[in-house]
């Protein structure tokens, strides 16, 4: 029993990071449409922007939660301007091959610089050591990322369901024409939505930092989870990405308990199982 | 009548002169590397394999002597079909002689199949699994640096010798994992130790929190990490995390390589003990190369003992092939010749190669030094022990191989 609370703990937590990376997909795709494939990538690329700044610069941990999601947002925000806003009003599948497309170089560069093996990033001192819960040690720095990962989470859907911000964004997806008349800059709405959307996955990067070493495939290990965790919860989704990451880590965690094998294919029954019986996912609304 | 025969056999005799005069000429050799160039395992093969191979062709100097040799390289990305793919368009079409590296065990097995059906070589460097020169043995492969019996007799007998007599396994669920899980679980009960748990994960897994949780609750002195790559250095970076050796468990690596200590940092991966065949600061013949290899990479690594084999391998391939006086195309005749002569080189010194295609050199027991004992970088290990030629790998008398005569 005692084992079961650890395992659940510990499926929370990866269920955190899945919960990042799946936000930040859905407000791309709820926002902009486009299939993100490239969210894998720019969470490596937050990881390693950890790494450099501490390694190029000696700027620690905590400037680097700040730093590296709005830099590599910055990024994304030129991605977004040079090359996915032509795509807008085409097919999905336009957007899901040059996103891909940047996957597949991005990651490359990374890997012809710094091989595959990856590189270390140490656990900043305040979060070192863990606590003994009597079911299990629990490091503190795991405890830290479900906390933070849960507020940044809210604050996001929140961001986006209640505030006048989030309501013009949400017209604009609906609505562009009608939008602009109202004297609103719909394309730079846009472009900061999908910086929004990358920082998010730059900052799960900086979390993992200290937990997996950081490697130029980092992403690409994990991001087809993510999009399992995406089509489960409903595409678009927030609120729908938030629970269905939590959860299916929770799921994922007990099947490492119970039969490790499939702890990688799990994801993929459970997505097979919810679009065989809800093909809009668990929260999604259809659409006509 | 009588006529009619000597001019047959005057026929014969001249077809047959012309046929080896043609053998003798033809000086041309194609090397196809064929190893994982993009996936978790590239830095300890990949591209480090194919300058290994150039470099040995560089340094046989058969250039000078007519000799034409070409080298191809192609990425396997870890799946048997891709790699057996390649094999066959390298064989058939491009007239590759023979495969150096082939890493992954799965990759290894697939590809040993074909090597032998379609008579050209395999000098295996970087797959670890021993059923290579055991129950799968083959007249066309040499299995080079290592195998999973070598590391389960070294590391583990070392272990459980200084107290470790309990194991939980932590394997990668594949070929490779299963082998080493199963060699190493042998010589953990043939000293005295008890296997008391297993948990099998699957290839390439980022998160092994659950895992190492297990392995913590079963109470084993040793956790044993029947994986590599990517998920070897994972698993001992969260091990630190979850404090499994702070509770006084130890972490076995069954097989790590330098990239990997590399790659974790001397702070995190300090006082692990393993066993490799190669390292580069053993003495004068593996510094002198290593400088020379290190100083040809992007991210001036040192070699890997698996790309340390591909140059070793090749020089041996290269003297037989010299001493023959051409290219036989015939791989099996090859591989027997290879398995006549003494091998020497500067990487791993004297050895020989047996009737089962087993390479056999001493293997070296490391331990990771502490960061104040380490001078530099690539400055990673302590030798601890070591394991003479002859008694590294698996006895012949144990071999279930049908080209050993009992």
């Amino acid at each position: 029993m005692q084992a079961l609370y650890a395992q659940l703990l510990v499926g929370l937590i990866n269920g955190s990071f899945y919960a990042l990376l799946s936000l930040g997909l859905a407000v791309i795709f709820g926002m902009l449409n486009i299939i993100n494939f490239a969210h894998g990538a720019v969470y490596m690329m937050g990881a390693f922007c950890a790494y450099f700044l501490l390694n190029l610069l000696g700027i620690g941990y905590w400037p680097a939660l700040i730093i590296a999601p709005i830099a590599v947002g910055i990024f994304g925000m030129i991605l977004e301007r040079t090359m996915l806003q032509w795509l807008a009003g085409l097919d999905h599948l336009y957007g899901l091959l040059l996103t891909f497309g940047m996957a597949l170089i991005i990651q490359g560069v990374f890997q012809n610089y710094f091989g595959s093996s990856g590189l270390p990033y140490a656990i900043p001192d305040e979060l070192k050591g863990g606590v003994n819960l009597g079911f299990m040690f629990l490091p503190i720095y795991r405890g830290w990322v479900v906390v933070f990962s849960l507020i940044v989470c809210l604050a996001t859907w929140y961001l986006i369901e209640k505030t006048r911000l989030g309501a013009n964004l949400r017209a604009a997806t609906e609505n562009p024409t009608l939008v602009r008349a109202f004297g609103i800059n719909v394309p730079r709405m846009i472009t900061l939505t999908y910086g929004l959307g990358v920082g998010l996955a730059a900052l799960a990067g900086v979390l993992s930092a200290p937990i997996n070493q950081v490697r130029p495939l980092m992403g690409a290990d994990l991001i087809i989870v993510v999009f399992a965790v995406v089509v489960i919860g409903g595409m678009g989704s927030i609120m729908g990405s938030i629970i269905t990451g939590f959860a299916l880590g929770v799921i994922e965690g007990l099947t490492k308990y119970f039969y490790p094998e499939a702890s990688n294919t799990v994801v993929f029954v459970l997505m097979v199982l919810v679009l065989l019986v809800k093909p809009t996912g668990l929260t999604g609304r259809a659409t006509t | 009548m009588k006529n009619g025969i000597s001019a047959l056999l005057l026929g014969t005799a001249l077809a047959l002169g012309a046929g080896s005069a043609a053998l003798a000429q033809d000086k041309t050799i194609k090397i196809g590397v064929l190893t994982d160039n993009s996936g978790l395992y590239s830095d300890l093969g990949g591209a480090g394999s194919t300058l290994a191979a150039q470099m040995a062709v560089e340094d046989s100097g058969l250039a000078a002597k007519g000799w034409k040799i070409d080298i191809v390289s192609a990425d396997h990305q870890n799946k048997p079909d891709i790699a057996v793919n390649t094999a066959r368009q390298w064989i058939d079409v491009d007239k590759v002689d023979i495969f150096m590296d082939v890493l992954n065990s799965g990759v290894a097995l697939a590809v040993n199949n074909l090597v032998k059906e379609k008579n050209v070589i395999m000098i295996n460097t970087g797959a670890a699994s021993s059923d290579l020169t055991n129950a799968q043995c083959s007249p066309n492969t040499i299995h080079w640096v290592y195998d999973t019996y070598m590391l389960a007799n070294s590391t583990g007998q070392a272990l459980v010798k200084a107290g470790g007599d309990t194991w939980y396994f932590l394997t990668a669920d594949y070929a490779f994992g299963h082998a080493l899980e199963r060699d190493t679980t042998a010589v953990v009960v043939k000293s005295g130790g008890k296997v008391i748990g297993t948990v099998r994960h699957p290839l390439n897994t980022a998160d092994f929190s659950s895992f190492l949780l297990q392995g913590q609750a079963s109470k084993a002195k040793i956790i044993g990490m029947a994986n590599a790559g990517g998920d070897t250095t994972n698993t001992i970076k969260q091990a630190s995390e979850f404090g499994i050796v702070a509770g006084g468990q130890k972490l076995a690596g069954l097989l790590l390589f330098i990239t990997d200590v590399h790659s974790l940092g001397l702070k995190v991966a300090q006082g692990l003990s393993f066993t490799e065949t190669f390292y580069w600061d053993l003495n004068d013949g593996t510094r002198a190369f290593s400088k020379r290899f290190s100083e040809r990479t992007k991210s001036k690594a040192m070699p890997s003992m698996v790309q340390a084999g591909v140059y070793s391998g090749l020089i041996h391939y290269f003297k037989t092939l010299d001493a023959m006086g051409g290219n036989p195309r015939d791989g099996a005749k090859v591989v027997a010749k290879m398995k006549e002569a003494p091998t020497d080189d500067p990487l791993f010194g004297k050895g020989s190669i047996r009737a089962d295609g087993r390479k056999i050199h001493p293997a070296y027991l490391f331990e990771v030094k502490k960061p104040s004992e380490s001078k530099g970088p690539w400055d990673y290990y302590k030798l601890i022990g070591t394991t003479p030629a002859d008694q590294a790998f698996r006895p012949l008398s144990e071999s279930a191989c049908a080209l050993v005569k009992k």
